[in-house]
């Protein structure tokens, strides 16, 4: 309860300065509806409008600034019309039975989600099998370790399109697994440092202990690196689970894609339909959501099995 | 003396019975550090009995622990030579020859005081059955039994040094090498600790090395104390302690002992002549 007060207090503070935002955003629109609707507007010529500044235009017409909280297609949507439109493309859509139609939201964030999680498996297996082989080889440590770090320096966006060409390029049909490529490109870099702290948390004295018992480096590995790692891997994977969404997304947005979240928003900016475009952001943002406290439940779980204090 | 047996099941025993369990001759070992070489160990002489207990004490810097470390081979003599019960120190350890409890019990987290016990018998590959076996005596001997089921952050910081003590005893080693293990407790929970280990010494007739930089402590467990001087490290010393094999607490206040930690003291001041 006490938890709740705050939490509140900035949830409140975001959608007031939201609220606050549409109406200088929308006051073009606002105006240009005035207009046809046979209004009077200061100017009164669209073209001259234009010139105004948006300051200007609210203080001249304040009368009209009320019309864009309720515009068709406004620059900036109110939170109500934002979630009234993921409703109409998603809870409404099953409900009708429809809920795998091309136009719901939950068609696109299934296809979106399954190459996120294909791209996060790969991710994590790469990233973990990247970090073993750091922490044991003092070679791969000087020569793998930078090429993550400049891998992640390549803005994805330009990349994409290059991953998409060239996979079809070698004959892979579909963009299932171009996307999952993409986002585990992204995702596999905060298991790989993740993982390196985490195997190499255990100190001197704890693998001297081991070295007491003669025990081999697969049992070094398995009792002691291992274990030690885990609260390291879930953070990273909770890092990571959220970079292979934007992976994803980032995969469906400049490539000509039709479904996903990320072809909702390309479409949506190409048709002008931004309530489209904030319904699919936000249906994203969920999604990571999930994602994430998924994997902060495992985490718990896991903790807690290993009997960490809670 | 107590002629128990119960705990000397292992390989070795037996075998190898020379006189001398530990025998270090003219050992030397030079770290080669960006400031030049540091001498950490240099001619050291010393032979250790079957039973006895040995503890080392001196300034940081004089080579004790390092010594220990030699003898449980985790660093490399670059002289002279060093036997563990008849062996080279490596096939000491493979022969599972010792025991090493360090300054932090360094118990995992994530393991009940039982399945850290465990750690080492699993790494041996005993039995389940065998391992649930050495537990329960190990526990037993620490005066741990109830507490089996607890993760170590549920105990004391004397209990989990009691714990780590078991762990190094649930293979039957005859040597127990101890690294200051109870040098981060307080001075009470200490001589509690210190009493028990005489009682486990006596029952079980390990043969201890001990490495401490408490004048009392030394003179209170030991037969045998080794007083070490830094820069180089070097053995200024080694006492023959007089005193009875029965130690109770207050034995501390008797002139015999005041006599011995007396010589300690000297000792140790002898080699920071050095210093300056």
């Amino acid at each position: 309860m006490r938890n709740l007060v705050p939490i509140l207090t900035v949830l409140a503070a975001i959608v007031a300065l939201w609220y606050a935002a549409v109406a200088p955003m929308n006051i073009r629109g606002a105006l240009d509806v005035a207009e046809r609707a046979g209004s009077d507007v200061v100017p009164a010529e669209s073209r001259a409008r234009f010139e105004q500044s948006i300051w200007r235009l609210m203080a001249d017409n304040s009368e009209h600034i009320a019309l864009g909280y309720s515009l068709d297609r406004p620059r900036l949507p109110t939170p109500v019309q934002v979630g009234a439109e993921l409703w109409k493309t998603t809870g409404e859509m099953a409900l009708r039975g429809r809920a795998l139609s091309k136009r719901s939201l939950i068609y696109h964030g299934w296809i979106t989600l399954q190459s996120t999680l294909w791209g996060f498996a790969l991710g994590t297996v790469l990233g973990m099998a990247g970090a073993i082989a750091i922490v044991y080889s003092r070679v791969v440590n000087m020569s793998l370790m930078p090429w993550a770090i400049i891998s992640q320096t390549v803005p994805i966006v330009a990349l994409a399109p290059m991953i998409i060409v060239l996979s079809s390029q070698v004959g892979i049909e579909g963009r299932t697994v171009p996307k999952a490529i993409i986002s585990a490109y992204l995702c596999y870099f905060p298991v790989l440092v993740g993982m390196v702290k985490g195997l190499r948390s255990p100190g001197a004295a704890q693998l001297d202990l081991l070295r007491t018992y003669s025990a081999s480096g697969l049992q070094a590995f398995l009792k002691l690196r291992l274990p030690a790692s885990m609260p390291y891997l879930f953070t990273s994977l909770k890092i990571g689970i959220a970079a292979a969404l934007v992976g994803t997304i980032v995969g469906e947005l400049p490539t000509g894609a039709i479904s996903g979240l990320g072809a909702r928003i390309l479409i949506g900016d190409q048709f002008g339909t931004p309530l489209a475009i904030w319904a699919a952001l936000f249906a994203a943002a969920i999604l990571a959501g999930i994602l994430v406290t998924l994997l902060d439940l495992m985490q718990r779980a896991t903790l807690r099995r290993m009997g960490v204090q809670a | 003396m107590l002629n128990s047996n119960h705990l000397d099941e292992g390989p070795q025993s037996g075998l190898n019975r020379e006189k001398h369990v530990i025998s270090a001759k003219s050992l030397d070992l030079t770290f080669q550090t960006n400031d030049g070489p540091v001498h950490a160990l240099s001619g050291v002489d010393l032979d250790i009995g079957k039973g006895e207990f040995v503890s080392f004490i001196g300034p940081s810097g004089c080579g004790k622990t390092t010594f220990l470390r030699c003898i449980a081979a985790l660093e490399a003599p670059t002289g002279g030579t060093l036997t563990v019960n008849g062996m080279t120190p490596d096939e000491a350890r493979r022969a599972r020859a010792y025991g090493y409890v360090f300054q932090a019990a360094g118990l995992y987290p994530w393991r009940t005081i039982e399945k850290n016990i465990a750690l080492p018998l699993e790494i041996m590959g005993y039995s389940k059955s065998e391992q649930d076996e050495r537990i329960a005596r190990v526990l037993d001997l620490v005066e741990l039994s109830n507490f089996g089921k607890k993760y170590p952050w549920q105990l004391s910081g004397g209990m989990q040094q009691r714990a780590s003590i078991a762990r190094a005893l649930a293979f039957d080693a005859d040597i127990l090498l101890m690294d200051e293990p109870f040098g981060a407790l307080d001075e009470i929970v200490r001589d509690h600790l210190n009493e028990q280990l005489l009682e486990l010494w006596a029952r079980t007739e390990k043969t201890i090395g001990f490495v401490t930089h408490s004048i009392p402590e030394a003179v209170y467990l030991s037969t045998k104390i080794v007083v070490m001087s830094p820069r180089p490290g070097r053995i200024t010393d080694v006492i023959d302690s007089p005193l009875p094999k029965e130690r109770p607490l207050d034995i501390r206040d008797t002139p015999e002992f005041l006599a011995i930690a007396h010589r300690v003291r000297e000792g140790l001041r002898a080699g920071h002549a050095y210093d300056d």
